[in-house]
């Protein structure tokens, strides 16, 4: 079985140090080699770029970085999916309380709508560049990559948008629709309270009311950010049922949803729920791959060898791998959170504990007993709390395209650190999941090959919750 | 014939209006389930639901969570909710729907627990987070086994579902009177005929309403318009106040039998 991102807190990593000269290419090659590959692209189309889309082998996964005997296969996954019922595979779909079974069928119309219509792209683009900061560079962080003696490492920096992570790519993208659909109220869960922030942010920008459903235990670990989201004028309700975590905000959102459908938009925050969200979800996200991939063509003019990022409910996961699904050399490894280890109820890595059923909306891999009853979770990264994992990352899972593995807490404290000290970037908890990853995984792969990591986020809001830890 | 299509058709016979009563599976406990099962009973309450505790009631509101939580609390399962039904089977012939979460099924297995429940004597189900779309083979399933397959149907449904759902649906229709979740309501939704009529004009199943009622008074107006009124959040409460008092049944009975008359008040024309 893939094991727990093994290396030993704080010093292990930097036992495997090994002085590696960068190849890093001074501004003025970077642009020849640019105009060099905009000339090549432009004149085969980027298909040439990448292999054929059928019937390519690719190379699975299977731990650090060994390509699997039988690995070889003729079925490229389909980036089709979903099907026309929300269906992954057997993963997906609509499970939800009869109420909102036409809003969503809505929803789902007004998405497909919107997503042909030149003016609703343009507007989001619009937006997406002047108010959020895209694009975001993809960054060479070259002392970790030192540190680690292995392949280049870039940091996709999504922690630089405005807000401070991901979140606001498909807050900004839903809040358009709501618009469209003319709702005057928008309701969001949040764990980490990054969603929450992005929600009321882009509330806040077009005068909107938004309310923010936050667990309470979430609340005081993420406080910074419950005062964040007050100041842009939304209401935080903090939830107080069950574990008083993300779970349990996911119930009182859709509760809320159930009784104000009529003018209320649910801005879900992550690739998970009914359809159409994890779909929606993910085209609103997949411009951190899309980005990234063609930076990385500009920048080493080759495609990475892996790809690495966290999985709460995995939208900024599937949002960096989804535009590379089609490409057989690119592997991706998506990190859970493995709490204080895998033992039930103490961790959220759904698929080392987790189980097939139906929460909230989807059906998926999900933490739950014997009786189906959803089981506690423990992650000292409230963005990656959660009991279910989405649709298509179970389904990626199934057909090998992409490993998902897990880091302990300590690891992504460990992680947190090294990152802040060997680069000067303090990254969320839920994004030092993925640089645990990256720090077990680096030092045993060629140093020739490339690995893009996604930051997700920045660690303002985590910043007294470690401090307290490290006794600071 | 299915107890539930049995009373039904009884109460056609009778012009009479039928009342259904929601309380949670094992609140306070599995026990107190069945002797509260056995007065409703002898009280002539029409239809019994039993919500199955579920970690994660989304649809229902704070009264009923409680009532999950209590439920779970007090060490309750599918299973044992299984094996209660089956004990009030030995005294009693009253018709029992659970009202359950999809999870809960899928968890077990649609086939087994489907067989399971009509071994145990259950005659319905109401799985709250399955919607048509999402049925595959549980309604061929639950039709093997005589079971009825419940659906609900909301504000939001527009005429193109309710023709899919009474399609799919046995037993009775279950008319969701408001956009919400389970809890009561200071008034009733005045648009309950509209939409009734617009059900019947697709079906000739029973349809029943529910979803915040909790007063005589609303009890008796909302059986104007349907063939059924469902109360639960409402005696949910009473159970919630005196869980722990001897005279719990007696008590629970005291407020749920007046419901009773006011909607059995009103006959239906011939
Ligand atoms: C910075 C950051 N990264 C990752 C996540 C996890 O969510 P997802 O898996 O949807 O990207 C969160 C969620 O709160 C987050 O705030």
């Amino acid at each position: 079985m893939v094991g727990a991102v093994g290396f030993e807190p704080t010093t292990s990593w930097s036992r495997t140090k090994r002085a590696t000269k960068l190849r890093y290419a001074p501004p003025t090659r970077v642009r020849q080699r640019c105009a060099r590959r905009r000339a090549i692209a432009n004149s085969f189309g980027r298909k040439d770029l990448r292999p054929p889309l059928r019937r390519t082998p690719f190379a699975v996964l299977a731990t650090g970085g060994a390509l699997r005997e039988n690995g070889f296969m003729n079925a490229v996954v389909d980036a089709t999916l979903p099907d026309a019922h929300g269906r992954f595979g057997v993963y997906g779909g609509r499970y939800v309380p009869e109420t909102l079974m036409h809003p969503l069928q809505q929803l789902e119309e007004e998405y497909a709508r919107a997503e042909q219509d030149p003016e609703f792209q343009r507007e989001l683009t619009y937006y997406l560049r002047q108010f959020c900061g895209r694009p975001t560079p993809l960054y060479l962080a070259e002392r970790l990559t030192r540190e680690l003696g292995g392949p280049k490492i870039y940091l996709k920096r999504e922690d630089l948008l405005h807000t401070g992570a991901h979140k606001i790519n498909n807050a900004m993208g839903q809040i358009l629709l709501a618009r469209r659909m003319g709702k005057t109220r928008v309701i969001a869960e949040t764990g980490a309270g990054q969603h929450g922030v992005a929600a009321a942010t882009v509330a806040a920008m077009f005068g909107l009311k938004c309310v923010v459903y936050m667990g309470e235990v979430d609340c005081r670990r993420q406080e910074l950010n419950v005062y964040r989201m007050k100041m842009l004028g939304a209401e935080v309700v903090s939830v107080t049922a069950g574990q008083k975590t993300l779970k349990e905000a996911v119930n009182e959102a859709m509760r809320d949803w159930v009784t104000n459908v009529r003018h209320t938009h649910y801005i879900l925050g992550t690739a998970y729920g009914a359809h159409p969200y994890p779909m929606m979800v993910r085209n609103f996200q997949r411009i951190i791959g899309d980005e990234a991939r063609r930076q990385i063509l500009e920048q080493e003019e080759r495609l990475p060898d892996l790809l690495v990022a966290c999985v709460g409910g995995g939208s900024n996961a599937i949002g960096l791998f989804y535009p590379f699904l089609q490409d057989a050399s690119v592997r991706m490894l998506g990190i859970e959170a493995g709490g204080e280890g895998i033992i039930p109820e103490r961790h959220a890595a759904r698929f080392q504990g987790g189980s097939l059923g139906v929460l909230q909306g989807a059906r998926s891999y999900i933490l739950q007993d014997e009786q189906g009853q959803i089981q506690l979770t423990h992650s000292v990264s409230a963005g990656l709390d959660y009991a279910a994992v989405g649709p298509e990352h179970a389904w990626l899972r199934d057909q090998h395209r992409v490993e998902y593995s897990y880091a302990t807490d300590e690891q992504a404290l460990a992680a947190f650190g090294a990152l802040a000290r060997l680069e000067g970037i303090i990254p969320a908890l839920e994004s030092a999941h993925a640089i645990a990853a990256v720090m077990e995984r680096a030092p045993k792969m060629p140093r020739d090959q490339v690995i893009i990591v996604n930051l997700s986020g920045r660690g303002d809001k985590d910043v007294a919750q470690v401090a307290a830890r490290m006794k600071l | 014939m299915n107890r539930i299509a049995e009373r039904f058709a009884r109460l056609k016979r009778d012009r009479q209006k039928g009342f259904i009563v929601f309380i949670g599976a094992g609140d306070p406990n599995l026990e107190m389930t069945r002797r509260l099962a056995l007065a409703f009973d002898q009280a002539g309450i029409d239809v019994l639901e039993l919500g199955v505790p579920f970690s994660d009631p989304l649809a229902d509101g704070l009264v009923n969570q409680l009532a999950a939580q209590r439920g779970l609390e007090s060490g309750t399962t599918p299973v044992k909710v299984l094996q209660t039904v089956a004990a009030i089977r030995r005294d009693s012939q009253i018709p029992i729907v659970l009202y359950i979460y999809f999870n809960l099924l899928h968890r077990r297995g649609l086939e087994i627990f489907v067989a399971e429940a009509a071994a145990a004597g259950v005659d319905g189900l109401l799985v709250l987070d399955l919607p048509p779309e999402e049925s595959e083979n549980y309604e061929a399933l639950m039709r093997e086994s005589g079971l009825c397959a419940i659906y609900l149907i909301a504000p939001t449904t527009p005429d193109s579902r309710i023709e899919l759902i009474v399609r799919r649906g046995s037993g009775f229709i279950y008319y969701v009177s408001r956009e919400g979740v389970t809890g009561m309501q200071a008034s009733v939704s005045d648009t309950i005929g509209q939409m009734t009529a617009r059900i019947r004009a697709h079906t000739s199943l029973p349809v029943a309403v529910g979803f915040g009622i909790s007063t005589p008074e609303q009890a008796r107006t909302v059986a104007e318009n349907a063939d059924a009124v469902v109360v639960g959040s409402a005696i949910v409460n009473e159970i919630a106040a005196h869980g722990r008092s001897a005279d719990l049944t007696e008590r629970v009975m005291a407020f749920t039998i007046p419901l009773a008359k006011a909607v059995k008040e009103k006959r239906t024309s011939p």
